[in-house]
């Protein structure tokens, strides 16, 4: 779905490639054991190498290169197993040893692969360059005091994965899609939380334009935007600003930019901000990492099935749409939740629709998440067994969705107490109906002079004299049977 | 004091272990001789009240029947060693006042196998230099004088200090460390035993970094056996440092016990320079007489990029010290300098902190690894030094060991050279290729120059085969017989 930027001299396609900084999930960091939880008081969670004292030596954290090959398994990547951990030279204050160790030449991870969902069920391949593991910084607080800045080392030395695509996306869509999937995978693996508020994924947005067919244009990276909404803003902004440049016979430079939120639009970085000559070299105290292929294939064996196989299969076994399928295996959990409600029994069209429609909208509105929903996948399945048995029908299962919503009951509780149960005796109904056809001699006219229509209104007479509970295709059958049709 | 601080490691380790004296008075009788030797400037910082706490701790293990390899027994350790709670300074102003919260490795595990701490012995700045003379706390004086000549001379580097404190019986051993020869030239200058260890036989752990690649500790003495003693105990093991090796420790005194017969030695063309000293020639000449004499074999060999190692090494290493020195900027410890904003606190830190010879570096080591000369400096000189190797690892087909120069001259006279860094720079043409290819060396004093000071030979062997070479030093220093002793020593 490539959107094309219509200029004021004709049409021009947006080149889109991401680089995603993602935060390991790991109790230590990458080199040292200090802790890594997020939100704690500033300067806890340090150790002498984070701080970088004189003499010490960083340890490779092994359970932190598990995650990486995990997370590039999940990409389908080829895992290096060889690869070399570089040293990334510049002074800054939340910087320590004045080096950021990251891989540079040789990175863990090499190209893979990564399938998008598009709004229409279609799916489109972006390509995956390179996945490297590097340490985080820490954080400059240039806000506690007039004139100095504070440093908090807390984040200084954890684990981030850098995943860079190719340059393969063509419209903010694909790029929102694209760092959805992203997350979606990780989350799945357990490696990132993918959490963007509290900055455990950032991303370095590149873009250029050019006409449609033709070589790529000059790109500029904007950096560290912090959510999907703003990667799209961004992007939009960015393409639409060369468009400008170029139709007004300028140039895009290589830079680097930021992308400034309240203002929607994007701003060069100061030259003194980028103008780094990083003279990588591979770090000394370390000796290059080489993988067990033996280990690597037992992370693959131990994979859990992933959200494109998880998708093929809810269409395969259950009949879904494409669409429904993709919502529903977005987060690990949802999918989990969904296979519950249907536990091998209950229809999956309607458990699917349940979910998407009634479950979710319940979520939203409440703010609640999957784990502090006051129903849970078997009271869900309970009201759904309730609707197939044809006890209750299916507006009344609403009404009785949204008591069990707000007192935590179970399905079979409410209806009982409520006395929701649908009306299945025929000769109730049918003396319900004689009466409001005897009322009603306008509308029986009308209805044989064959205005369909009519007929739901008979059909909401019936409903309302029985607070809902009449079984709807009784209603409708025995209506025309006495209506003479 | 003569009487105690007269005797080598392994005598006073002897006369510990009989009881016939404690470490107590052994003790006393060295932070005395430390207080002696001041005019030679070899401490920075003394530990005298921690010696004596030690050295009580040391009798009340020894009296519960709990002794370790060096129990008791009093040493210094040069100020590149972080040591918990006491003045740590790498010769550098720019770590002033610096008390690591943490000890190093190889000496913690001193203290663990009964050492003393007598105090921490000066140094070139960050060990950059072979003359002691770019030191901060100023230039350290050899206790060796040319004969009838008293202007003072230097004692090597970068360990001077450690040299220093050795030679003049301050110390019964020292640490030292070695990146391009650092513990085995001024062990040749002073007049003692130098072991520079295998690349990864020593934890780095603790010590303030110069070139992560080639920095090792090793110990100094004053005989070969003290040496084996010393280094049984520093050698280990440290899942803190990835660099270390883990294999077991050999009892390297043990290795000393067979002799040499059958041993095949190699003699390197490359290293017999144009304009080398005739008297250095002649020693080298003789340690090759002295080997065959005890029943080795000599072998011509040829180690052909060895004109390669300095120019190599003086990329390597300066680019490894550029980003290692890059931690000291004054926000965190040591030295600061304040600035208008960031950058120029940066700069007057830096700028006032270090010393020329290590600006130098630093600005050769930026270079190297700059863009656009990456590859014609840095990547090239990694390409020689796996050539420089590679040459040893095929003399080790047919040697078992190397024997060499330790260095090109006997000491020169403080303030000589110092205004041409490259001529500096030549006096570790003997000991940097071993460094860059890792393996161990050992300087053993085998003569006097033709003014009286001392000279050493090197010896060279395979990696971790620190066994051979031990076993190797000790028959030449059998049979040189050095008993020579420097014109000031502590307590006369």
């Amino acid at each position: 779905m490539t959107s094309l930027i219509q200029g004021k001299t004709g049409e021009w396609e947006v080149v889109i490639g991401l680089e995603v900084h993602a935060q390991v999930i790991s109790e230590a960091k990458l080199f040292s054991g200090a802790a890594t939880a997020f939100g704690a008081e500033p300067n806890t969670q340090v150790s002498l190498v984070d701080a970088a004292m004189p003499g010490m030596l960083p340890v490779l954290n092994r359970f932190v290169v598990e995650q990486a090959v995990k997370s590039g398994l999940g990409l389908n990547a080829r895992i290096n197993l060889h690869s070399v951990f570089e040293r990334k030279n510049f002074f800054y204050p939340d910087l320590p040893p004045g080096y950021q160790i990251s891989q540079y030449l040789e990175p863990i991870v090499g190209r893979g692969t990564i399938v998008l969902d598009l709004p229409d069920g279609a799916t489109r391949d972006v390509g995956i360059e390179r996945l490297h593991m590097e340490q985080d910084a820490g954080k400059s607080l240039h806000d506690q005091h007039p004139s100095q800045t504070y440093i908090d080392l807390n984040r200084a030395g954890v684990t981030l994965m850098e995943i860079v695509s190719s340059p393969d996306m063509r419209s903010p869509e694909e790029a929102g899609a694209y760092v959805r999937k992203l997350r979606s995978i990780l989350r799945y693996l357990g490696t990132c939380d993918g959490n963007m508020e509290e900055g455990s994924m950032r991303c370095d947005v590149n873009v250029s334009v050019c006409r449609p067919g033709e070589p790529f244009g000059t790109r500029t990276e904007t950096k560290n935007v912090n959510s999907i909404r703003f990667v799209m803003q961004a992007i939009e902004v960015e393409a639409k600003r060369q468009v400008a440049l170029l139709e007004d016979g300028g140039q895009v430079v290589q830079e680097t930019r930021l992308f400034d939120s309240a203002k929607g639009r994007t701003r060069a970085m100061r030259s003194k901000e980028e103008a780094h000559d990083y003279r990588y070299f591979p770090d000394p105290d370390l000796l290059p990492l080489e993988l067990d292929p033996a280990w690597v294939e037992q992370i693959r064996a131990n994979l859990p099935e992933l959200p494109d196989a998880k998708k093929a299969r809810f269409m395969e076994d259950f009949g879904l749409q494409a669409y429904d399928a993709g919502v529903l295996v977005a987060e690990r959990e949802t999918a989990e939740f969904y296979e519950a409600v249907v536990a091998g029994k209950r229809d999956p069209k309607a458990a699917a629709n349940w979910v998407t429609g009634e479950y979710f909208g319940a979520l939203n509105r409440t703010g609640k998440s999957l784990d502090s929903a006051p129903v849970d996948a078997d009271g869900l399945g309970g009201l759904l067994d309730l609707i197939a048995d044809k006890t209750i029908s299916g507006r009344i299962a609403k009404e009785v969705f949204d008591l069990m919503w707000e007192t935590g009951k179970g399905a079979a509780a409410i209806v009982e107490e409520k006395g929701l149960k649908q009306i299945t005796d025929t000769g109730a109904i049918e003396g319900i109906l004689d009466e409001i056809i005897a009322g009603a001699p306008d509308q029986v006219a009308q209805f044989k002079s064959g205005n369909e229509k009519v007929l739901g209104w008979f059909v909401g007479q019936a409903m309302k004299a029985t607070q809902g509970k009449a079984n709807p295709g009784l209603v409708n059958q025995l209506l025309r049977q006495k209506l003479g049709k | 004091m003569d009487e105690l601080t007269g005797l080598d490691l392994s005598a006073a380790r002897d006369l510990l272990a009989k009881g016939e004296v404690s470490s107590k008075e052994l003790t006393e009788a060295h932070v005395a001789a430390v207080a002696a030797v001041r005019p030679l400037n070899a401490f920075i910082t003394e530990t005298p009240d921690k010696a004596i706490e030690m050295a009580e701790a040391s009798d009340a293990r020894r009296a519960k029947g709990e002794a370790g390899v060096m129990e008791g027994l009093p040493i210094a350790i040069k100020d590149l060693y972080c040591t918990e709670g006491v003045l740590t300074t790498a010769g550098s102003h720019i770590l002033d006042g610096f008390h690591p919260p943490y000890e190093s490795t190889v000496t913690a595990k001193l203290w663990q196998a009964g050492a003393v701490m007598l105090g921490k012995t000066n140094m070139d700045e960050f060990a950059m230099g072979s003359s002691n003379m770019t030191s901060y706390y100023g230039a350290v004086e050899n206790p060796w004088r040319r004969a009838g000549d008293n202007r003072p001379l230097v004692p090597g580097g970068s360990s001077g200090g450690s040299g220093a404190a050795v030679a003049a019986r301050a110390a019964l051993g020292a640490t030292g460390t070695d990146t391009g020869g650092s513990i085995r030239q001024p062990a040749s200058f002073c007049g003692i035993v130098g072991m520079k260890p295998t690349y990864g036989r020593c934890s780095r752990w603790g010590l303030v970094a110069f070139a992560s690649s080639l920095d090792q500790a090793g110990p100094m003495t004053r005989s070969v056996r003290d040496a084996a003693i010393m280094l049984t105990a520093m050698a280990g093991h440290d899942p803190r440092d990835s660099t270390s090796v883990d294999r077991p420790v050999p009892d390297y005194e043990a290795a000393l016990a067979g002799d040499v017969r059958g041993l095949k030695v190699g003699i390197p063309k490359e290293y017999r320079l144009d304009g080398m000293p005739a008297e250095i020639e002649a020693l080298w000449q003789q340690g090759v007489d002295w080997l065959k004499a005890a029943g080795a074999e000599v072998h011509d060999i040829s180690l052909p990029h060895t004109r390669y190692a300095l120019p190599t090494y003086y990329i390597v290493a300066p680019a490894e010290a550029s980003s290692n020195l890059a931690r000291y900027d004054g926000v965190r410890y040591g030295l600061r300098v304040p600035g208008e904003d960031l950058t120029d606190m940066y700069e007057a830190t830096r700028g006032e902190g270090f010393g020329a010879e290590v600006k130098r570096r630093v600005l050769i080591g930026t270079y190297v690894l700059s863009a656009g000369y990456y590859d014609a400096y840095y990547n090239k000189a990694r390409r020689v030094r796996t050539l420089i190797l590679k040459d040893f690892t095929d003399a080790f087909e047919t040697v078992d060991v190397v024997l060499t120069p330790t260095a090109p001259s006997a000491a020169f006279a403080i303030g000589e050279k110092m205004d041409d860094p490259i001529a500096m720079y030549l006096n570790d043409v003997f000991t940097v290729p071993a460094s860059m290819a890792g393996l161990p060396g050992i300087s053993v004093p085998a003569g006097l120059s033709e003014d009286g000071l001392p000279l050493g030979l090197q010896l060279i062997g395979r990696a971790f085969d620190e066994e051979t070479v031990f076993r190797v030093a000790g028959a030449l220093e059998s049979a040189a017989g050095f008993d020579s002793e420097p014109p000031f020593i502590a307590g006369r």
